[in-house]
């Protein structure tokens, strides 16, 4: 009997045997097939309605648009172009978005801890907000803020005047704007010092505690040095900025700066009903953190306030960002609902007013998509790296 | 896996080739289906608005069910489908609906690039404004300044921008998605002014709560005439939702109306028997029946009796017939002969 010198070994499969050629070309298969369905839509879409005798590529951005828009942030008069009504809509979009992300945490953080306040009172009206403004459709609570809430505000001749520098009407609010005049770049440069003075001495008082255990106190200086040095700035340089006062003119305020009832009505519908979601999250998050360590905070002598701050809140971080995530998508994309009260954001002008001028219905509804898509994914992205930042480090 | 894959590929290839097919002939489409898909208004009175049985009234939806008559012989054979001016032309480019008949401004812009072919003109109108009385405005040159309540998506908007321009006044363009939000607004007090088409703020007027309160200025700032639209590569449907609204106009020129079209058919007048097709193949060439014309007339009326049912002065909205008269009376409605 004679043996074989070669070790024992399995033989190479074929090719249409071997799994894990085969899952190498179902996967090119599939992918090529989906590239496939891709182009040949593409392509129809656009053969189709070149048959069909419709305009169509991204030229209009460039022409004339030709229609006035109520609020904008940047420069925009009738004699500029739609890809100008795109870049207003957007920023308008992103306004409402910033804001109110903004004033529903605010709002939702405060209204989530009141929840669970010992205060029965508090406990009470936090759980009592929450119900309605949670389970009211937003459309309604905007049309309610709209139409019931602002629109019941006197006409611009029977404005709020509050000391005849402000004023308050169903025309919205009108403030006075600051005129900077040359010179007031020592107040800017005031600022930034400022600033970073704070930025410097927080880190600094940080590794200090850290250290020696001594606190140091940051946020009164913050409070003093922030006004303060762009008012020393303004006082050296002989006062560089006038007030444009508004004054009534004709049918409506005149000058200064006017926040639109629109912008209100929008800003705060959202940033209540998304607020009471948050509130909700944020007890959820609390709730999820364990009462020892609660207890173990208070025996070690810390007072309530820090126990909240230094040792609950962090660990219910955890359990808050990611549903947060979800609520600031939400609100960013219910923000379109714009349109119902006749708010430019970027649905109403662009996907509204200039979608009709142009008849260009595939190119503005595929960028507004585009442009939602990015600012959510934008949102996700930097609340993971949050996430990342507060997760438990396992080591 | 395999199996999964043919399955896809035979779902994908059928998905498009229903995209790609051929445009077929709407006016065998409407006969197939046996009912006229028109594309209305949400809501605009004396223009089309539904009741409270859901039946649709108006200048628009008549001019509709006028089609619907002469295709298939039955004025209510319509499914009415409201849209929002943005909605509109998508609507009728994706074969959504056959006609849009939606208080719509024919311009070159819409002719040209849409893809979208105007029939004709049901209402000549102009641009105007509407101002609460209280605010003692009499012309729209003393406008400046003032916030203005419009509609998205309109040829309005523009005009707007236009008039505040060239004549070197400032305005607060507040826009709604539609005209009913836009009205509710300007009620609110949110504009000082409400802009549209005059007709259109005659009949947003009766909506106000106290309509008495607003005035339409004097000044008409534009050319609107509104008609019915249908999709571009089409001619035969072209044609027939032309030549019915043509019909109805000549039919009142002739004297021919609902309650004589009748005894009209036996008249001895070439150009009426034409009309009524007692006499030619008018029907036959646009591809329909010889006496498609009684049919509509009969059941809608011609165009007079279509105006002053809807719109008219013994309606709420009060329209006078105005540009809108035949050309024999002194307006500008002349459609050309049935011959």
């Amino acid at each position: 009997m004679t043996t074989d010198p070669r070790p024992l070994r399995p033989g190479r499969p074929k090719p249409w045997n071997d799994p894990r050629v085969r899952s190498v070309v179902f996967q090119i298969l599939a992918i090529a097939g989906v590239a496939w369905v891709g182009y040949t839509l593409f392509h129809n879409t656009v053969s189709n309605m070149e048959s069909r005798g419709i305009s169509t590529g991204f030229g209009f951005l460039n022409e004339t648009a030709g229609f006035g828009i109520i609020m904008s942030l940047i420069p925009y008069n009738e004699t500029m172009s739609y890809g100008q009504t795109f870049l207003v809509g957007l920023m308008n979009t992103l306004l409402v978005s910033g804001l109110g992300i903004l004033l529903a945490t605010i709002v939702g953080f405060v209204v989530g801890i009141a929840r669970l306040s010992s205060n029965w009172l508090v406990a009470k009206v936090a759980l009592a907000y929450i119900e309605v403004f949670r389970n009211i459709p937003l459309l309604l609570q905007i049309f309610f803020w709209y139409f019931a809430v602002l629109g019941a505000l006197p006409g611009p001749r029977q404005a709020v005047n509050v000391g005849d520098i402000a004023f308050m009407s169903n025309r919205g609010i009108v403030l006075p704007k600051p005129v900077f005049e040359p010179g007031a770049w020592v107040m800017g440069t005031g600022l930034v010092i400022a600033l970073a003075t704070i930025v410097v001495l927080a880190i600094w008082a940080r590794r200090r505690q850290a250290a020696t255990g001594r606190i140091f106190p940051v946020l009164p200086i913050a409070v003093v040095l922030i006004p303060g040095l762009p008012l020393l700035g303004y006082l050296l340089t002989g006062g560089p900025v006038s007030w444009d006062v508004p004054s009534l003119g004709g049918f409506n305020f005149r000058g200064g700066i006017t926040a639109i009832p629109e912008l209100g009505a929008l800003l705060l519908a959202l940033t209540l009903y998304t607020a009471s979601f948050i509130a909700e999250i944020v007890r959820s998050g609390i709730v999820s953190v364990d009462k020892g360590q609660t207890e173990a905070a208070l025996a070690l002598g810390l007072p309530a306030r820090r126990v909240l701050r230094l040792v609950v809140i962090p660990q219910a971080l955890r359990v808050i960002i990611p549903p947060l995530t979800s609520q600031y998508l939400n609100l960013t994309k219910n923000s379109s609902l714009a349109v119902a009260i006749g708010y430019p954001d970027l649905v109403n002008v662009f996907m509204g007013t200039t979608l009709n001028q142009t008849g260009q219905a595939v190119e503005i509804v595929a960028m507004t998509m585009a442009v939602y898509l990015t600012i959510s994914l934008a949102i996700s992205v930097l609340m993971n790296l949050y996430n990342r930042a507060v997760a438990l480090k396992e080591r | 896996m395999k199996k999964t894959m043919i399955m896809f590929g035979l779902a994908a290839t059928g998905l498009l080739a229903l995209g790609a097919q051929a445009q077929a002939s709407t006016l065998e489409d409407v006969r197939d289906a046996g009912q006229l898909r028109c594309g209305v208004s949400n809501g605009l009175p004396g223009f089309s608005q539904p009741d409270s049985d859901g039946n649709w009234t108006g200048l628009d939806v008549d001019t509709c069910r006028a089609v619907a008559a002469a295709v298939l012989g039955d004025a209510n054979a319509v499914e009415f489908i409201p849209l929002t001016a943005a909605e509109r032309f998508t609507a009728l480019q994706s074969g959504e609906i056959d006609v849009l008949s939606r208080n719509t401004t024919w311009t070159t812009t819409r002719d040209a690039s849409l893809g979208l072919n105007f029939t004709g003109t049901n209402y000549y109108d102009g641009q105007g404004f509407l101002v609460k009385e209280a605010l003692g405005v009499d012309s729209a040159y003393d406008l400046d300044g003032a916030a203005v309540c419009t509609q998205a998506g309109t040829t309005t908007e523009l005009n707007l921008a236009d008039f505040f321009r060239a004549n070197d006044m400032e305005y607060e363009a507040v826009v709604f998605d539609t005209s009913e939000a836009s009205a509710q607004g300007f009620d609110n007090n949110r504009c000082d002014i409400l802009t549209s088409d005059t007709s259109q703020l005659a009949a947003l007027r009766t909506q106000l709560s106290d309509p008495d309160s607003a005035v339409i200025l004097p000044e008409v700032i534009s050319k609107e005439p509104l008609g019915p639209v249908v999709r571009q590569g089409d001619d035969e449907w072209f044609n027939v939702v032309k030549w019915v609204l043509f019909g109805q106009i000549n039919a009142e020129e002739y004297g021919v109306d609902s309650t004589n079209v009748d005894e009209m058919v036996d008249s001895n007048n070439p150009n009426v028997e034409r009309i009524l097709g007692a006499d030619g193949n008018m029907g036959e060439i646009l591809g329909l029946n010889d006496d498609f014309m009684v049919e509509v007339i009969s059941e809608i009326g011609n165009y007079g009796e279509m105006f002053d049912r809807n719109v008219g002065p013994d309606t709420p909205i009060g329209l006078s017939r105005g540009v809108n008269a035949l050309w024999t009376d002194g307006g500008i409605l002349y459609a050309p002969p049935f011959r």
